[in-house]
């Protein structure tokens, strides 16, 4: 049990501080690598938990895929760091009122005794946890009770998908395209034309 | 009392657990050093030279003469680098390359730690791999590792997507995302036969997700000098170097896990399965290096935009499509694996 709060102790601890870091960080790409470590950290306190599938997918989907994308874009822009700098008093309250307003709604969730295991279990179908693998439990919950709420949100990334590819596709105008399979199809016959040429005269 | 508590509780599994760990990573990494050997050797016969043969008999110790060198080499560090990063960025590429380590199977309990997701460890681990080049090429601060850098970036994203289809097929035809259960489902068809095409497109992804010819667009010599390791001397260079080829045996690894029945022989039948399991595993991860070999020996490099049409364009439609078939085949046939 020792080894058990020390690794949550740590894997808590090095979330909350590089948590802070992403958004004390000077250096944007900095930003991005303390959240990447943050998103790593998340994923041991679910291994933690027992939630190994989520863990898992949290670290393929947020830190192989989402961050990549986010450090490939923050690499990419010519960020003025003094000019970053120079709205924050002017946003100061108003991201402290945000702040402000979730804290006091998680503290009136945990505060009020509706937020007990039984309240939840008359919303929530759960399946018998400990005995069955979590992945099988997933599906199971995510495939039956939940599906049309799995369509529809396939369906809502799909629309953004489309959304973003509409946004970005322009014409433009002349652009060079390979046929590949006419390359592939290219014998020494179409490519090279053999002409007889006469002394003296030329082509 | 107090003290035999302490020993039994921490010290002796701790131990134990530190023993099981050297007793696969120092494996890997002279297999590492042979592997590097085995290639330069391999492409000499291809092209017709005679490779590596004065450090030791056959030149065979030429690995280690060639990494005591670069060891004893200065290490530098570019002034103009962003130097946490840079030196971070080696780091990152080796730890994960070994990190896989800890759930392959090779052998029927021949594993560090037999967890329930093993497959998609492995493909969260080799989806950070990407991670170690950003860093690399960003940090160095200079122009063609970053061009390399971000080259990796959209190669290795767009692979992983037609890996993880691949990937979804097997775990269709096993029915566990355990690594011990999947090889265990092929005791009577490895996977490669039935499917072929899905263990195709996996190994040639597994050639543009480890940067191997000929995908090695991030570390092209003939247009970015080395790509994104273009900065590195020394230590931080061998990080790199040894963590490329780890990863290269891993990806077999996962190759012969998934597609050609892991330690399992052949046909189970009396000279065939006398053999332990672990060697028939090291023969099939053998086997898969030479082709990785052979690829770099034959093929010409691809061109980025042609590479980014095979990902896109060839692998995710098709392994699309063959997940529903073979899906779809499951269920006709009513083959599906601990339905419920």
């Amino acid at each position: 049990m020792y080894l058990y709060s020390i690794t949550f102790y740590i894997f808590s601890l090095v979330a909350v501080l590089s948590a802070l870091m992403v958004i004390s960080a000077r250096n944007p790409v900095h930003s991005v690598l303390f959240l990447i470590l943050s998103f790593v950290n998340a994923s041991g306190l679910f291994v933690l938990l027992g939630a190994e599938f989520l863990a898992m997918i949290l670290v393929v989907v947020y830190v192989g895929a989402v961050a990549v994308l986010f450090l490939f874009v923050v690499m990419m822009l010519d960020i003025n760091f003094v000019k970053l700098r120079e709205g924050f008093l002017q946003y100061l309250p108003f991201g402290a009122l945000l702040g402000i307003v979730l804290i006091i709604e998680l503290g009136i969730l945990f505060l009020t005794k509706s937020f007990s295991k039984n309240s939840l279990n008359k919303f929530v179908s759960s399946p018998q946890i400990n005995e069955i693998e979590n992945t099988k439990l997933i599906g199971q919950v995510l495939y039956t009770d939940y599906f049309y709420l799995f369509q529809i949100s396939g369906l809502i990334l799909l629309v953004a998908m489309i959304g973003s590819i509409t946004l970005t596709l322009r014409d433009r105008g002349q652009v060079k395209r390979q046929n590949i399979s006419s390359q592939n199809y290219i014998d020494a016959n179409k490519a090279i034309e053999k002409k007889k040429v006469k002394l003296g005269e030329g082509i | 009392m107090n003290n035999f508590s302490y020993l039994n509780d921490f010290i002796i599994p701790g131990s134990i657990i530190i023993a099981q760990i050297l007793a696969v990573l120092m494996p890997v990494l002279i297999s590492v050093a042979f592997l590097v050997y085995a290639e330069r050797k391999v492409l000499a016969l291809i092209q017709l030279r005679r490779g590596p043969n004065v450090v030791g008999p056959f030149g065979i110790l030429q690995s280690f003469a060639d990494a005591l060198k670069l060891l004893t080499k200065e290490n530098i560090v570019p002034a103009n680098s962003n130097k946490i990063v840079f030196l971070l960025a080696p780091i990152i590429t080796m730890v994960l390359s070994l990190a896989g380590w800890a759930v392959i199977p090779f052998a029927p309990n021949w594993v560090i730690a037999d967890i329930n997701v093993g497959i998609m460890y492995l493909f969260a681990v080799s989806s950070l791999g990407v991670y170690g080049i950003i860093m690399a090429g960003w940090a160095s601060n200079s122009q063609y590792p970053f061009l390399g850098a971000l080259r990796s970036a959209a190669q290795m994203v767009s692979y992983e997507v037609s890996i993880g289809f691949v990937i979804i097929t097997v775990l269709l035809c096993v029915g566990s995302l355990n690594l011990t259960k999947i090889v265990e489902a092929q005791a009577t068809v490895w996977f490669a036969i039935p499917l072929l095409p899905m263990f195709v497109v996996f190994f040639i992804s597994a050639l543009a997700e480890t940067n191997r010819l000929p995908f090695d667009l991030p570390e092209d010599e003939s247009t970015l000098v080395a790509g994104f390791f273009t900065e590195y001397s020394s230590a931080s260079f061998v990080l790199f170097f040894l963590g490329e080829y780890a990863s290269m045996i891993l990806m077999s690894s996962m190759t012969v896990i998934l597609f050609m029945g892991g330690w399992l022989p052949p046909f189970d039948i009396y000279p065939l399965n006398a053999i332990p399991g672990v060697i028939w595993f090291v023969i099939k991860i053998i086997f898969i290096l030479f082709l990785f070999i052979w690829v770099r020996g034959t093929f010409p490099r691809y061109r980025y935009d042609q590479l980014m049409r095979l990902g896109w364009k060839i692998f995710l439609p098709l392994s699309l499509l063959w997940v529903v078939l073979t899906a779809g085949f499951l269920i006709v046939f009513d083959m599906v694996p601990n339905s419920l």
